[in-house]
């Protein structure tokens, strides 16, 4: 059974003399590989120009607020047990009185970090997130030269109240959802 | 021998062993560059514009790696090795006609360090040196990937050298001459020894790349099967010494190749230009300069385009093949050279 036409039949015949000669052969490569010479470089420069990046990209996180800038994350910790990769550790803390601007729930996470070494940037943590607080976003995470970088605290995951992170175009669904 | 000359001499030798190491640098930074470009890439461009500053960081970086000497390793041959390897590859310039005489304040200089009449036999001798220094950074390093690189390397060579030495004596019948000034001013104008010599200077070519360990000969290194071959165990600027050395010696083969075949300095019309002679030589080096980079970027070519040889290829080719035709090519030399006596002979 033939399942493509891309198979090739071994051929064992003895090569003629020009063959055995393989300097036309020979030509012929160094033909090739300067036609190569000539043609336009397949290298994108990384930090000056940049490739598209699809906007359903999963990239580093970003922890959401409400529409009231107030954090969305309860500390359920449902993300930490969906995540594969055990990155995402927590402490969670109860609200206080006059901190409704800050934490929609009664109960809000103190401390939340992603080790963005131990992430494989699978989903799951947003996939699991009861609250809508957690998103992948198209930006990539850079490199640093020690581990301890690496750990995102909620200085680095939580979005700014005034440089709110969109994510309408990644949670297409979700966002309907809620609507 | 005049002040003056010992003087002008000085000043040469120093200013071919800085052109001799800048080129050697500047083809490592070339060498990646041309690999990139046959590869659709860009290559190195960080360092400075379009990278230019490149070998200069690779050499920093040579200098300040740590210096690792092997704890089984006989210290003394260990730095014997690189240092050989650099000794000879820097040897051989000396005898390299860089250029035609100029002629200052009345008095002629020549623009080759010495002009020894057995030019081409003292490069051999000074080359066939050169594998000791790879046999003895791979022997001693007491490790079995270097023994093994050490080995293929001399045997490489050795086997290469033979056809390198027959492809030569047929330019010799022709030139009679070994001196290498002398067979460069036969070649006047646009008497090249290539149109003379094609199948010689093919066999010569194939073994000065055999000689240089370059790809697709580089069965001394190849890492795919060695490690890194002879100089696995090395570091530091030892390591960048070994590697130097592979650099200059490409560079003076390039030479070699120029002023045996291509004619040197000599360009066509260099007479009828009706310039002064100190100009027809100044240009005549930019000219040989030119030939000299053509043949160390068709080094490059040839390393990215021809896969590595086999061990067994790589022996059959050198006896089977370059040897025999080395000799076919001086029995066709030498039917060449002697028709008028053969014709006599044979018809009366
Ligand atoms: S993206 Fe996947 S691996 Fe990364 S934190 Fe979320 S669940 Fe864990
Ligand atoms: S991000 Fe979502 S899933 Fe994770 S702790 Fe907060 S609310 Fe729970």
């Amino acid at each position: 059974m033939q399942l493509t036409n891309r198979s090739k039949v071994v051929s064992n015949k003895k090569m003629s003399f020009a063959e055995k000669l393989y300097l036309p052969a020979i030509v012929k490569g160094l033909a090739i590989t300067m036609s190569h010479f000539f043609r336009k470089p397949a290298t994108i420069s990384y930090p000056e120009e940049k490739r598209y990046i699809a906007p359903v990209w999963r990239g580093k996180h970003v922890l959401k607020r409400d529409a009231n800038g107030a954090e969305n994350c309860t500390a359920c910790g449902l993300c930490a047990v969906a995540c594969p990769a055990e990155a995402i550790t927590m402490t969670a803390a109860e609200r206080k009185p006059g901190e409704e601007h800050l934490y929609r729930e009664e109960k809000y996470a103190a401390v939340y970090e992603i080790n963005m070494l131990r992430c494989i940037f699978c989903g799951l943590c947003e996939e699991a997130c009861p609250k809508e607080a957690i998103f992948l976003t198209p930006e990539l995470v850079p490199t640093y030269l020690n581990r301890e970088e690496f750990i995102y605290g909620k200085d680095k995951l939580v979005e700014p109240i005034d440089k709110r992170v969109d994510i309408t175009q990644r949670q297409k669904h979700l966002v309907e959802k809620k609507q | 021998m005049g002040i003056e000359l010992l003087i002008f001499k000085s000043i040469l030798v120093m200013v071919i062993f800085t052109i001799t190491l800048t080129i050697a640098a500047y083809s490592t930074y070339g060498e990646r560059k041309i690999a990139a470009f046959l590869q659709d890439r860009i290559g190195p461009n960080r360092s400075g514009p379009f990278g230019i500053f490149q070998p200069v960081a690779d050499g920093g970086k040579m200098f300040l790696k740590e210096e690792i000497i092997p704890a089984d390793a006989s210290a003394f041959l260990f730095v014997l090795g690189p240092s050989l390897a650099m000794l000879t590859a820097l040897m051989t310039g000396v005898v390299i006609p860089w250029g035609d005489t100029l002629t200052l304040n009345g008095v002629e200089y020549s623009l080759q360090i010495t002009d020894l009449n057995i030019g081409v036999l003292y490069i051999f001798g000074v080359v066939s040196f050169g594998v000791y220094g790879i046999m003895i950074g791979g022997w001693s390093s007491n490790n079995k990937f270097s023994l093994l690189g050490a080995i293929r390397a001399s045997a490489q060579m050795i086997s290469y050298e033979l056809a390198m030495g027959l492809s030569i004596v047929a330019l010799i019948m022709t030139t009679g001459t070994l001196s290498i000034k002398e067979i460069v001013d036969q070649q006047a104008t646009w008497h090249w020894n290539i149109l003379y010599q094609p199948l010689g200077f093919l066999i010569f070519m194939i073994c000065a790349f055999a000689e240089c360990n370059r790809a697709p000969f580089d069965l001394a290194e190849c890492e795919t099967e060695l490690v890194g071959g002879y100089h696995t165990e090395y570091s530091s600027m030892k390591l960048g010494f070994y590697l130097f050395a592979e650099y200059i010696n490409m560079f003076i083969s390039s030479a070699l190749m120029a002023s045996l075949y291509f004619g040197g300095y000599n360009f066509p019309f260099m007479n009828s230009l009706g310039l002064d002679q100190n100009w027809v030589t100044i240009l005549g080096s930019v000219v040989f300069f030119g030939k000299v980079f053509f043949f160390i970027f068709f080094f490059m070519w040839i390393r990215w385009t021809i896969p590595r040889f086999r061990y067994d290829q790589l022996m059959r080719l050198g006896w089977q093949s370059l040897i025999p035709l080395a000799i076919l090519n001086i029995l066709l030399t030498g039917i060449f050279t002697m028709r008028e006596e053969l014709k006599n002979w044979l018809f009366n």
